[in-house]
């Protein structure tokens, strides 16, 4: 069996996961599932699950647009209707594709929000997206789940009692008058065990970049491996599957000696192992993976594929604790770390993973992500002595993507790393 | 009393307010400060942050706006990509020049993810200092976000008496929420009079003295605000022909006075506004007998006013904004936003489909702290109100 | 003689340099870049290699002592006999170019009085063009199209005046048949050139003597082999060079400057279209970049606008802001309200000097922040680009620098324009002997 074919297994699995959710999605209204709105950080897919309601995720619907080249006329649309083109683009595509009749990114239909679950971690325009769905869904309730942010670096208990209590005495309430169903808390720990099971196969993937050569890309590979877990399936022996699959499929890359796979085959000689900050463009995802692969370059780690969880810093779905690990876990994603906390994990990332180098694709539409990245720039450079790249993008529009602009510093920032090399 | 008299009083009242406004280095603070060893000062961002912990510890809260446009940035815009709003360039620039020294501590409230990330930018480049994110809460149930709070309220209160070594006790702090009941009691009036005879209060002199209650002793505001409201009466004021609006969108980062002035001489008058905001996030008093960190944490949330960081909780932010034009007796609404202003851009949708629905004519742009341009601005808001004026009121 | 060839395919000009195998500079050449890369990189190349043959040339005459009291009279006039006569073929080409567009349909109500026209401004053109080449004679640009564009429109205006046909019809000619000629390479030999020149020459200056034309005909038919040519630029990936002939014009750019003020630390540059902030080493060697982001604020084209705004020359507009006596303060470096923003504080009452001087020193200020990013200014600062010619630039530059990062040396190069091609003609010399050294050592 080829490499290429065993890589097509898993991927071919995800495809299938994803068609059928998006099926399911389709099909909702007529088989009389109720749906939830909620967001990727901080996502509470087990207690969706729990009461047999199917998750929305807008930003995947937005991300999934992008890669198809639909959320220009998306933004345009949005734009035209009064949203400023300063903010959000994941906002303006939803708003635009909910305008345009809201079929999504299989051209299949979405179906309506039954309730907007604003689990809002990290982000503050979760909080004004919700709002604004809130208009367009004239009678949907919303109920808010505010998460706190690691201001100071770590949790309280404070914080963390304030989550657990939110969970226990908004969301569950509201989920149970919305399903008509009790809450279930023995399939609850079932579901969350599955979890903690697929999120150690996830962090074996995600370590095993730091073989030389690392057979996989963490970031352009990454966002496809982070897939499942962070979206509709955490929790399901579906995730747990395609886990063991994928891990299966790495372990025998690395026996092999590969690299990872690219969308023109495997990568030839890693020439640069590079860190990344911030999240890819979506509607050029293909073309700016190239600029990397085809100059060597493999991304190690990123911390993108670590805003549903931070699995790898050793949190794990907890079955003996269920509401407070759920608690804990909305608390624990990237984007809810402060500054300080960032640059000390990248910082790591560096180390751990042998690093050339830390690239930040800043997307202007992500302020969570991006304001404060050129002092983390600046301080990793001045800890770990490797050089800094900053190239700026944004996430689903278009109209921020300069190809040659990119590829002109990118290529750049590899040259310069090449010729530090030299010197030292 | 001769007009003249009270309008060199006014004058007098209001050039000591501008003095404040344009020391961007904070003199005054550091004056106050050098009159005892002990006494320190907070810094805090927008919006707002609860001062009377701040002033029962014994620390002078001091609002910290931004640089306007006397700012130089030489290194803040180092920090941040071209698609981020203006103010935090300019708060940077203040603290890597020095210009904040006289700050003990900061607390930067939970309005954004711009200002958010300023509170780890702060931790990393004044290590040492008392940096904290005020994590104001988005659940509005007493027993759920209010007890989050009521442990952030002790949290800060404990830190910054360590600071100063004086222990806020609750008797400390129902004092301190007295003499903050005046300084809203002071407001509530200033505001009143503006709404009422809006050609008395012209929106530079009233944005001047909202500024000033940034930076002076709580008692000296209330004291600058009632002198302010007695002489300004009788300064032999006339009312113009002007159209009344309402202002949403300034809540952070402050327009330049030249924009305000630029309203004005496009014909203009501001009955109502959200500059400033902290000054008067709770407009009524709050309990000065029972426990005072209660009275603190249903201030917030139960009675704070509405805006664009604070989750609508009850989906009526644009009936809301309807009632207060017609309460104020608006004319029309300028929704004027800061570039890159996520909150309040974000908002706009949704106050102008309520605005539509009312009929209320309404009129956006954007601006930033150091515009230095208001050609634009002077033309759309002079069309605004002729042609209001010409086809009539709301 | 062997050359290692450098070309810098910038968004305005298109530079090549040529250096010897020592690294010495041979020759240099600039053009503007065009709507065909190919051709701009073609052209600056063969301006170099121009340029190394006069050079040769220049050598050859001082080093033979019958010749070298005339010598200076003599290379100016063959140097400017040569151009003349390169401006006399592309005119030729370009001339060609219009009569064919004259057979078009829709010059079938005017063709007789358009080729008239045409006739008359040609013929001013090679009027001008023989007093302009002439040694000693002042010029605004070294492009044809400028030159012959301002020579066509001074004409064209003038026939139409005299009642020839309307100005925008005869300069829509001009303007549609400029970009084949543009994209077209001078096809002569040097030699050919060189002796059209020549025979321009004054009689005194033109000694009938074998050894001359022998001296000459050696210059000029030379053998110089381009050893290995290094492309960079913004235009680079548009270069029909092998990948590994390819450089980031970052690495060029810090290494140029590196060369040319050995104890450069930072460079900042700021261009037409971008600007860059660079560290590099004790050997040159990047270390460290910033560029600026899509919005092309306080770059080189801002104070286009500006001038454009002022009605005045690009280079007159530094000057003028060296009268100012009071500092303004400019918030606003974008591009788009510049000019709403300049009316404004004229209509505020505010000086021409003061208000240009602001924007300098605004430039400037966004400069500083790329710098910043790019880990401050450290000693030797070297300050490249076309706005490294403009004296209110510089002198802001100097002020904000010393404000924030103490004394420093501020090295301007007046060939600075050239930085980027003189690093990738020595990452060329480099690919080659690193490469010798290497086989040696195996």
């Amino acid at each position: 069996m080829t490499a290429q074919a065993i890589k097509d297994q898993s991927q071919e699995r995800q495809k299938q996961m994803l068609s059928d959710y998006f099926d399911s999605l389709a099909h909702a209204k007529e088989n009389g599932r109720k749906v939830v709105y909620t967001f990727v950080p901080g996502n509470l897919t087990e207690l969706i699950a729990n009461f047999d309601l199917l998750p929305v995720l807008p930003e995947i619907n937005a991300l999934q647009n992008g890669m198809r080249g639909r959320t220009g006329d998306f933004i345009h649309a949005a734009e035209k209707s009064g949203h400023s083109e300063d903010v959000c683009t994941y906002v303006k595509a939803d708003i635009g594709m909910l305008k345009a009749g809201n079929m999504g990114p299989t051209g299949q239909p979405l179906p309506k929000p039954d309730m907007l679950l604003l689990s809002y971690t990290g982000c503050f325009t979760f909080l004004k997206w919700f709002e604004l769905l809130r208009k367009e869904y004239a009678d949907c309730p919303v109920v808010m789940l505010h998460v706190p942010y690691q201001g100071d670096g770590h949790v309280t208990p404070q914080m963390r009692k304030y989550v657990a209590d939110q969970i226990r005495d908004k969301v569950i309430p509201a989920l149970e008058k919305l399903s008509g169903r009790k809450f279930d808390p023995d399939k609850l720990k079932r579901d969350l065990k599955r979890s903690s099971v697929a999120e150690d196969d996830l962090v074996w993937v995600l370590e095993s970049a730091r073989h030389k050569p690392s057979p996989i890309d963490a970031y352009f590979g990454g966002v496809y491996y982070i897939g499942p877990i962070f979206t509709a399936f955490r929790g399901t022996q579906d995730a747990v599957d395609y886990y063991q699959l994928l891990r299966s499929e790495i372990e025998e890359r690395i026996r092999l000696g590969l690299g990872p796979v690219t969308p023109e085959g495997n990568l030839g000689e890693e020439k640069y192992r590079i860190v990344t900050e911030g999240p890819p463009n979506w509607t050029s995802f293909r073309e700016f993976w190239r600029m990397f692969y085809s100059e060597g370059a493999v991304v190690v780690a990123s911390t993108y594929t670590k805003v549903g969880g931070l699995y790898d810093r050793g949190f794990r779905h907890d079955p003996a604790n269920p509401i407070e690990t759920l608690a804990d876990y909305c608390m624990g994603c990237y984007t809810n770390l402060s500054l300080p906390e960032r640059i000390n994990l990248i910082e790591s990332y560096m180390n751990e993973y042998q690093a050339d180098g830390l690239l930040i694709n800043s997307v202007k539409s992500c302020n969570s992500f991006s304001a404060g990245q050129l002092l983390i720039l600046r301080e990793i450079e001045k800890r770990t002595g490797k050089p800094g790249g900053f190239i700026e993008s944004d996430l689903v529009d278009p109209r921020y993507f300069s190809a040659a602009n990119i590829k002109n510093r990118l290529e750049s920032y590899f040259q310069m790393i090449e010729a530090r090399r030299g010197r030292a | 009393m001769s007009t003249a008299t009270e309008q060199s009083k006014v004058d007098a009242l209001v050039s000591r307010a501008q003095a404040l406004y344009e020391d961007v280095s904070f003199e005054s603070v550091r004056r106050w400060k050098g009159q005892s060893e002990c006494r320190k000062a907070i810094g805090f961002l927008p919006i707002y942050a609860p001062r009377e912990v701040i002033h029962a510890a014994g620390a002078l809260p001091v609002g910290i706006l931004g640089g306007g446009d006397q700012l130089e940035i030489v290194r803040g815009d180092s920090f941040f990509q071209s698609y981020i709003c203006h103010l935090p360039r300019s708060v940077v620039e203040m603290a890597v020049s020095g210009r904040l020294d006289a700050m003990d501590g900061f607390l930067f409230p939970s309005i954004c993810d711009v200002i958010r990330n300023l509170s780890g930018m702060f931790q990393m480049l004044l290590a040492g200092k008392y940096v904290h994110y005020l994590d104001l809460p988005q659940n509005f149930d007493s027993e759920l976000g209010g007890e989050f709070y009521r442990t952030e309220l002790h949290a800060i209160a404990d830190a910054v008496g360590a600071l100063t070594g004086t222990r806020v006790t609750d008797s400390r702090l129902r004092g301190s929420i007295a003499l903050y009941n005046q300084n809203r009691r002071a407001i509530q009036e200033l505001l009143q009079l503006r709404t009422e005879q809006p050609w008395l209060v012209p929106t530079t002199e009233y944005y001047l003295l909202l500024r000033a209650g940034y930076l002076l002793p709580v008692d000296q505001h209330t004291a600058l605000i009632d002198e302010y409201l007695q002489a300004v009466p009788h300064a032999g004021r006339r009312p113009l022909d002007n159209i009344r609006v309402l202002i949403r969108g300034a809540f952070c980062e402050q327009p330049p006075l030249a924009l305000l002035r630029t309203l004005e001489r496009a014909g203009c008058y501001v009955v109502d506004d959200d500059f400033v905001l902290g000054s008067r996030f709770i407009p009524r008093q709050l309990d000065e007998t029972g426990d005072p960190w209660t009275a603190l944490v249903e201030g917030f949330t139960r009675h704070s006013v509405s805006t664009a960081s604070k989750y609508d909780e009850a989906n009526t932010k644009g009936e809301d904004l309807v009632s207060l034009v017609r309460a104020v007796r608006a004319d029309g609404v300028l929704l004027m936003a800061p570039s890159f202003c996520d909150p309040a851009l974000l908002d706009q949708p949704m106050l102008q489909s309520a605005l539509d629905k009312a009929g209320i004519p309404f009129t956006s742009f954007k601006y930033s702290e150091d515009t230095g341009q208001f050609q634009v601005i002077r033309e759309q808001a002079g069309t605004f109100a002729d042609a209001i004026k010409l086809w009539g009121k709301a | 003689m062997e050359c290692f060839i450098g070309i810098d395919l910038g968004s305005t000009t298109t530079k090549a340099v040529a250096l010897d195998s020592q690294g010495r500079m041979l020759g240099r050449g600039i053009t503007n870049s065009r709507s065909n890369y190919d051709v701009a990189a073609q052209v600056a190349r063969q301006e170099a290699l121009t340029n190394v043959r006069f050079e040769m040339l220049s050598r050859a005459l001082r080093a033979e002592g019958r010749f070298a009291d005339a010598a200076e009279g003599l290379e100016a006039w063959l140097l400017a006999g040569y151009r003349h006569e390169c401006f006399l073929g592309a005119l030729t080409r370009l001339e060609d170019h219009c009569r064919r567009d004259l057979e078009n349909p829709r010059f079938d109500s005017d063709r007789y009085t358009m080729n008239d026209a045409l006739e008359r401004i040609f013929k001013g053109i090679r009027a001008d063009a023989a007093a302009a080449y002439t040694p000693g004679a002042a010029s605004r640009s070294d492009f044809f199209r400028d030159l012959a564009g301002a020579s066509f429109t001074a004409h064209a205006a003038e026939v139409s005046r005299q009642g020839g046909p309307a100005f925008d019809r005869l300069v829509g000619l001009f303007d549609r048949n400029i970009i084949p000629v543009e994209n077209e390479t001078e096809t002569r030999s040097f030699q050919h050139l060189l002796m059209a020149g020549y025979r321009r020459a004054p009689d005194d200056l033109r000694q009938d003597d074998d050894a001359l034309s022998r001296l000459l005909e050696t210059a000029a038919t030379a053998p110089l082999t381009e050893v290995r040519t290094v492309g960079t630029g913004y235009g680079r990936v548009r270069l029909p060079f092998p990948k590994e002939c390819i450089r980031s014009e970052i690495l060029c750019h810090g290494l140029g400057a590196h060369l040319m003020f050995p104890a450069t630390r930072t460079v900042l540059d700021i261009g037409g279209q971008d600007t860059k902030a660079i560290q590099v080493d004790e050997n040159g060697v990047v270390t460290s970049f910033q560029m600026n982001d899509r919005c092309a604020a306080g770059c080189g084209r801002y104070l286009g606008y500006i001038a454009d705004e002022m009605n005045i020359g690009l280079h007159e507009l530094g000057p003028l802001a060296m009268g100012a006596r009071r500092r303004v303060k400019i918030n606003s470096t974008c591009t788009v309200f510049a000019g709403a923003e300049f009316r404004d504080r004229l209509a505020a009452g505010q000086a021409r000097e003061d208000i240009v001087a602001g924007l300098h020193r605004a430039i400037i200020l966004r400069a500083m922040s790329l710098l910043a990013r790019s880990g401050g200014i450290r000693n030797e600062f070297t300050f490249t680009g076309g706005v490294a010619r403009n004296p209110a630039a510089v002198k802001a530059l100097r002020e904000v620098a010393e404000e924030n990062y103490g004394g420093l040396t501020l090295n301007i190069a007046p060939d600075s324009i050239y930085t980027g091609a003189v690093g990738a003609a020595t990452f060329a010399l480099r690919d080659v002997v690193g490469a010798a050294t290497t086989q040696e050592a195996a």
